[in-house]
């Protein structure tokens, strides 16, 4: 294996084009996990960290653009992230230890592709957008649209991710992100749940997107339970209503850490907390 | 393969080497610089034996490439003393008993520097989660917390002098 550490985004879209067993890292938390579990080890191992548009986090223009190579405790550090994406950086704040949380990055957690990931469902209910890099230049594509199955993504030979861009949100519109797991630290999630809560001047709300971790081969969104919630106040009907759409869209697995049944009811439970811890913040004025 | 070349600062030493590009940071460090401070306890960054501070941020050295440590400033265990004069933590977890094999200890030792340089006046829950990414496996852990605890009453004291 070689190393490099490019200087620039067209720099390691050259190296990754002349060679398809190369593979692009920032933390490395996944890949060297995987290389002692015996995985082939990449040709050449692109370490994104140099490039200072991998590793920023800044607010421009209404805009939040986090670097995939930002480590997340960068995220957890910054103040004026987690006042608008309070949801976004709790989750990062959850992924391993303090040692995990100084190499672990947004992009790497999308682009490994677990379903448990932590930071995906934020992305997802904040409509983040993935600038990707590849051959035919940058593109634009929504987190949602990245993963396609456990370990496995959409994006093409010689693409990567560079950066996140997330609108600051509105007024009275704030986020949260929950998960179960046995402990209080450094586990994996058993079910994930995120949810985006605007609300108008009556309390009702007005705009919704919850996402499920854990449940299904990706992230899942839930529309459904959006629009249960849409157009009225968070009511406990409504909230029945999200757990039960919720509930009706995990598509679980069975194994040691949870039966199938448990984790659909653990999905709406934890959608509904979500649902109102968001609320709680944006009736509070969310960020701003 | 032609080795890679390293120059970077350990603990406030400017050094060199030589490794392999998929080579641990923390191999190099033990079996390129021969400072077995850092130790291997699960090598997929769970443990936390081998953590260290690579531009003051903790890290688990098994999962650096040793190439990335180029230009970078380095503090393991062997660095937090101050000549003969134990750092504050490992005098603590001396008197407080707060070791047993001692693997653990150095991971232990480095992460709680981290959190002290941030946060001199910790609380227990505020240690507990800090030292969550560090594995002990005969302690019981209360002993190393009732001595980072104490630690942190006695370099406060210091201060204040």
């Amino acid at each position: 294996m070689r190393y490099v550490a490019p200087a620039s985004v067209a720099e390691v879209v050259a190296l990754l084009a002349g060679d398809p067993e190369a593979r692009v890292f920032a933390g490395a938390t996944d890949l060297v996990p995987q290389m002692r579990a015996g995985r082939p080890e990449p040709s050449v191992a692109i370490d994104l960290k140099k490039i200072p548009r991998l590793t920023g986090v800044s607010l421009t223009d209404g805009t939040w653009r986090i670097g995939a190579a930002a480590p997340t405790a960068d995220l957890t550090g910054n103040a004026a992230l987690a006042a608008d994406l309070p949801g976004l950086v709790y989750a990062g704040g959850l992924i391993g230890s303090d040692q995990i949380q100084n190499r672990a990055t947004l992009g790497g957690n999308l682009c490994n592709a677990s379903p448990a990931a932590d930071s995906v469902p934020s992305l997802v209910v904040n409509d983040a957008q993935a600038v990707v890099a590849g051959p035919g230049g940058e593109l634009t594509v929504r987190v949602i649209d990245i993963p396609s199955g456990p370990g496995r993504t959409s994006l093409q030979p010689g693409e990567f991710v560079v950066e996140f861009l997330i609108d600051r949100p509105l007024p009275s519109t704030s986020d949260a992100y929950l998960r179960l797991i046995p402990r209080t630290e450094m586990d994996i999630a058993i079910v994930g749940a995120a949810a985006r809560v605007s609300l108008d001047g009556d309390g009702n709300c007005s705009s919704a997107a919850i996402a499920l971790a854990a449940v299904a081969p990706t992230v899942v969104l839930v529309p459904a339970a959006a629009e249960a919630l849409v157009g009225g106040p968070i009511s406990d009907d409504v909230l029945a209503t999200v757990a039960a759409a919720c509930a009706e869209a995990a598509d679980p697995i069975d194994d040691k850490r949870g039966t199938v049944a448990y984790r659909r009811q653990v999905a709406g439970v934890l959608a509904k907390r979500a649902v109102l811890e968001a609320a709680g913040r944006a009736g509070n004025g969310g960020g701003r | 393969m032609s080795r890679t070349h390293v120059s970077c600062n350990i603990n406030g030493d400017d050094v060199e080497f030589l490794c392999d590009a998929g080579e641990s940071l923390l191999d190099a460090l033990r079996d390129e610089m021969r400072l077995m401070g850092a130790k291997e306890g699960c090598g997929t960054g769970d443990c936390g034996a081998c953590s260290i501070l690579m531009d003051g941020r903790l890290q688990c050295s098994c999962l650096i490439f040793a190439p990335e440590a180029d230009g970078a400033a380095i503090v393991t265990v062997e660095g937090i003393a101050d000549g003969d004069h134990l750092h504050p933590l490992q005098q603590c977890f001396l008197e407080g008993a707060a070791l047993q094999c001692g693997v653990c200890t150095p991971g232990f030792l480095v992460a709680a520097k981290a959190l002290l340089d941030r946060n001199p006046d910790p609380t227990e829950t505020e240690v507990r989660y800090a030292l969550a990414g560090n594995l002990c496996r005969c302690t019981g852990y209360d002993k190393i917390i009732r001595s980072v605890l104490a630690a942190a009453d006695r370099m406060k004291e210091e201060v204040a002098g």
